[in-house]
């Protein structure tokens, strides 16, 4: 498995992250992680539910000082 | 994972609309929705290639887009069909009316559609106009 990538997607609005993640997810192997930075609140809300929609893992996601992190697996 | 098919029509030259279009069609695209998109009226001229007018805003929360980093419309279309599948038809008669020619507008707009094939493709789904 390759190391983990980070999208970093801080300043950004919805549906900037989410866009950013998938563009990401899109250049990495399956079982690889990804990681996404955003300030935007409801951009956190938003990737989980888009993950259970298509079918890749959440791994997490945890808020520090104003930053999400959201963890995810590419399953397919 | 369900799919279901959303058509986006898109008349106005308002920035607002052309957001939220265009969060419709960028984010119901690469959700596995089959999306197309029809370009039409005022919202036409932005899509022409070389086009950088400033869409005007509606009221505040569109000048608030404007100081903040709210992806652009523009950037979200092509990443409806780039990331996500998305078709984008341009609507003949405006073009017409405008006098653009396909090979004039952004690489990433489709081939120009007529109201008869639209309202055939768009049957059967959700229908979303701005």
């Amino acid at each position: 498995m390759a190391e983990k990538k980070i999208v970093d997607a801080r300043g950004s609005f919805c549906p900037g992250p989410l866009m950013e993640l998938i563009a990401a997810i899109k250049m990495v192997e399956i079982g690889d992680e990804i990681e996404v930075l955003s300030t935007d609140k409801g951009s956190a809300a938003e990737i989980p539910q888009w993950l259970k929609k298509v079918g890749h893992e959440h791994l997490g996601s945890r808020e520090e000082a104003g930053v999400w992190h959201v963890d995810i697996r590419r399953t397919k | 994972m369900e799919s279901n098919k959303i058509s986006v029509i898109v008349l106005s030259d308002k920035r607002e609309q052309l957001q939220m279009a265009a969060m419709i069609a960028s984010v119901g695209a690469v959700s596995g929705n089959e999306v197309l998109v029809f370009l039409s009226m005022n919202a036409m001229r932005y899509f022409v290639k070389g086009a950088d007018e400033q869409a005007p805003c509606e009221g505040p929360v569109g000048k608030l887009m404007e100081q903040k980093n709210v992806p652009p419309f523009k950037i979200l279309f092509e990443q409806a069909v780039t990331l996500g599948d998305a078709k984008i038809y341009p609507c003949s008669m405006a073009m017409d009316v405008l006098g653009v020619e396909h090979g004039g507008l952004e690489d990433y707009i489709g081939e120009p559609m007529g109201l008869t094939m639209f309202l055939d493709e768009c049957k059967g789904g959700q229908v979303w106009s701005f």
